[in-house]
């Protein structure tokens, strides 16, 4: 029977993944010339976790034919494929049969992180300048006299110039840009402490001193830089794993020309009056209007509604929706630039303003203490100089009370902590963009919701499959077996365990059902109304002409009733934020009675239907205007501007591109519990940047004294510098006892509702 | 004390060593994939070694 192998891969392929395969000349277009025929194509792989998958995956894509390599990047969670030839191999089939699901993503051209880079041997440089500085201090420290003295503090001063230079450079050059514009930062006392502190000890070793600062200045920016290099490394990791996924804009399209030649367009080159040819499973990559064919269309991320929409020619489409059924034939109205997504985007960054007033606590902290720390020292400068008259020894003691009271525990304060709870929130795959971000959602006391995608699955479910007689309901099941339809996938599911029924044909009729032929009778699956030719169906039954019914020789023989699955763990998710005194309320494009549905099932009060993405833009700016803190957790579409005016969001892995990075957090996993554990992480974690940062000002407290009154060696400072940051360090860490209990909940619940759902499956 | 004279520049040296080596694997792209190659040491190979 020709049909039932491609009906088998078909229904392997909607198992494995719920995305639509890129095509073989979008792969080409999105891969990269390496010279000499070769090519590479960085595919973005999210469940990679382990050894296993890495061993799994290169073998597999190795044995592939014309794939030279394939290399796994675990940090990244990519997978580039360096092939040969005309014919791109099909690898991400091949990764679809291996359970994993693979986007397409296109590499920036300068793809390398240089900051990171140069942080990196930043770090390197004055570590070891720092290690070789304190091996002579210690020497001086420790009684050496004299001319070797002189000579380990000159050997000294040589060692700290290219460490200043490159290592510093970083701290200057941002405290001089922030000093141009007006402002202060924590990298000014920064670099005035470390070139006053180099400067003087410079001074002390040309007239023989006893006491130089070399190792202070040093060891100084080597704790500064870790810090700072900790920071970059966590918002760098989570941006590009956000970036990684893309996956829901259209890359390019087939466009036929006017004397019936057919080329692959990227988006860019698209231009209204264009014919474009898209295929079912293809994302429409402009708006346009439909010159030929019918279909169904999914446009739950574009609008929100759930249902799949019936299209005909004269019809128009935005762009961004998925032509789930039949082929079609658009014409574009519009150029990608002037397209549906772009205007989301386009208010999606004036609804940015908002967010950008926010100052991080570091930020905050440091424009209060930097004025403070160069008043005292000058203060102490001024003071000595009145009582003593020895304008050497009052600026000695001014610099050591620079270099005490020099931010290099509250340097450390806020990455150290925000670092640690990235690191745990990326283990219960939740990604955080930035530190500021946690800090933001620490404070919300409002979450607004989007419903389709976001509180439920966007996917339908069958609800009555246990009133359906099973071996009807197997025949529905490998007959939807032939389809994209969402209805048709939620289907798949309950097919016979003994493999497919035997059809004779099997067609599609793109906006009304399947039709197959067995022995001579015919069965419809789809629409009421169409499969059901025989059948009275005038205002029968629950859902009168429009449900979905199966029929053999156009009697019904078994209806379908579908509702949209609600995401896993959503209730509990929604009571957990209750507990948490976050009160709660759900936006969304759909209808009135599908959002009444949904919140019934959650216990959700306050709701609003049928609004446009303006309208939940201007919803989220109203809360704020009464002086709500919003979080918003959406994914579509039509969330993005609503997402980008937050005060904070989140957004699952499964939400579009510019959902994905308007939203601060995103998570990976089915469970909605990622809420509430980010804003318990993130609370947890405010409370220990609060503390450290009061550990960082009692140091000073206790410091700042005994310096002002000429008490500290350079040993002292030394050791006590290191004390304070070790503490600091110390008292991050605590957070892991937090997120171990926390990520063992989470994981749990994955474990058992996954048991669940195979268990159902099965 | 004239020993110091060699010593501190030997012990420089092997530390700049140490530095340019560092910097080499950071440029090479050695920490690229820092979780990749903590798990890479778990993958048996079927390449046996040669006799």
């Amino acid at each position: 029977m020709s049909c039932c192998a491609p009906g088998a891969e078909m229904a392997l392929d909607l198992n494995g993944a719920t995305s639509v395969l890129p095509s073989s000349q979008e792969i080409r277009l999105a891969s990269r010339s390496l010279g000499d025929d070769l090519r590479q194509t960085d595919l973005s792989v999210p469940t990679v976790h382990c050894a296993a998958c890495i061993q799994t995956i290169e073998a597999a894509l190795g044995k592939l034919d014309h794939v030279e390599s394939a290399r796994v990047n675990l940090s990244t969670k990519r997978v580039a494929v360096r092939w040969r030839g005309d014919e791109v191999p099909p690898f991400v089939a091949a990764l679809g049969r291996l359970g994993y699901e693979a986007h397409l993503f296109t590499p920036e051209v300068d793809d390398k992180d240089k900051t990171l880079a140069e942080l990196i041997r930043a770090v390197a440089v004055a570590g070891f300048a720092a290690g070789n500085i304190m091996l002579l201090s210690v020497s001086v420290w420790s009684g050496a006299e004299g001319a070797t003295r002189d000579l380990f503090h000159w050997v000294s001063a040589l060692i700290a110039i290219p460490a200043l230079a490159f290592a510093g450079g970083i701290f200057f050059r941002s405290a001089w840009n922030a000093l141009r514009h007006g402002r202060m930062n924590m990298d000014v006392p920064i670099a005035v402490g470390v070139s006053l502190a180099y400067a003087m000890s410079l001074y002390e070793t040309i007239n023989h001193g006893d006491h130089a600062y070399f190792d202070a200045s040093v060891s100084l920016l080597f704790f500064l830089l870790i810090g700072r290099t900790l920071d970059h490394v966590m918002r760098e990791r989570a941006r590009t794993a956000v970036k990684g996924l893309s996956q829901m804009a259209a890359r390019g399209a087939m466009v036929m020309r006017g004397d019936g030649a057919r080329d692959y367009l990227p988006v860019g080159e698209i231009e209204p009056g264009m014919r474009l040819l898209i295929a079912a499973g293809e994302r429409i990559p402009v708006d346009g209007k439909i010159i030929q064919g019918t279909s169904d269309l999914d446009c739950s991320l574009a609008s929100g509604e759930s249902t799949p929409k019936n299209v005909a020619p004269g019809e128009a489409v935005q762009a961004g929706v998925l032509n789930l059924t039949g082929p079609l034939t658009i014409q574009a109205t519009a150029a990608a630039k002037d397209s549906f997504l772009a205007e989301m985007v386009r208010l999606m960054e004036s609804a940015e303003g908002g967010r950008a007033h926010y100052r991080r606590i570091a930020d905050r902290v440091s424009a209060l203490y930097a004025p403070l720390v160069h008043l005292t020292a000058f203060v102490t400068f001024l003071g000595w100089m009145a009582a003593t008259g020895d304008w050497h020894r009052a600026m000695t003691i001014a610099i050591a009370v620079l270099i005490i009271t020099c931010p290099c525990a509250l340097g450390l304060a806020v990455p150290i902590v925000q670092v640690v709870a990235a690191r745990r929130l990326f283990e219960s795959g939740i990604m955080v963009k930035d530190g500021s971000a946690m800090e933001r959602l620490a404070a919300i006391d409002t979450a607004v919701f989007d419903k389709t995608g976001t509180l439920t699955l966007g996917q339908p479910r069958l609800v009555n499959a246990d009133s359906i007689d099973p071996g009807m309901l197997a025949i529905a099941a490998d007959m939807a077996a032939h389809s994209r339809h969402p209805f048709s996938k939620a289907m798949t599911g309950f097919a016979a365990p003994g493999g497919q029924h035997k059809f004779d044909a099997v067609t599609e009729h793109p906006g009304f059902g399947i039709e197959a032929t067995v022995a001579g009778s015919t069965w419809r699956l789809g629409r009421r109304g169409w499969a059901g030719w025989k059948a009275r169906t005038g205002g029968e039954g629950k859902h009168g002409y429009g449900g979905t019914a199966l029929t053999k020789d156009g009697f019904i023989v078994a209806t379908f009733d579908f509702e949209n699955a609600l995401r896993a763990d959503a209730a509990a998710a929604i009571k957990r934020l209750n507990d948490a005194g976050v009160s709660m309320q759900m936006l969304s494009g759909d209808t009135a009675a599908a959002c009444a549905e949904v919140a019934k099932l959650l216990d959700i009060d306050d709701f609003v239907p049928c609004l446009l993405p303006s309208g939940k833009l201007e919803r989220i700016e109203t809360l704020a205007k009464v002086g709500h803190k919003v979080l918003m957790v959406g994914d579509g579409l039509n969330d993005t501007p609503a997402l980008s005016a937050a005060h904070v969001s989140i957004a699952p892995a499964t939400a579009v591109d510019i959902g994905r990075n308007a939203a601060d957090f995103v998570f990976l996993r089915e469970s909605l519990l990622a809420v509430p554990l980010a804003l318990g992480v993130s609370r947890k974690a405010g409370n220990l940047i609060r503390q450290n940062i009061a550990i960082a000002i009692v140091y000073n407290a206790v410091a700042v004294p005994i310096a002002i009154l000429g008490h500290v060696t350079p040993l002292i400072a030394a050791i006590a510098m290191s004390a304070s940051s070790l503490l600091v360090i110390g008292n991050a860490l605590r957070l892991h006892g937090f997120m171990a209990n926390a990520t063992v909940q989470v994981i749990q619940k994955v474990r058992r509702s996954a048991v669940g759902y195979s268990a159902q499956s099965s | 004390m004239t020993t110091l004279l060699y010593l501190i520049p030997v012990a420089l040296f092997l530390g700049a060593l140490g530095l340019s080596g560092f910097v080499w694997a950071l440029r090479s792209g050695q920490y690229e994939d820092l979780d990749g190659a903590a798990e890479r040491i778990l993958i048996d190979r079927d390449d046996k070694p040669g006799r």
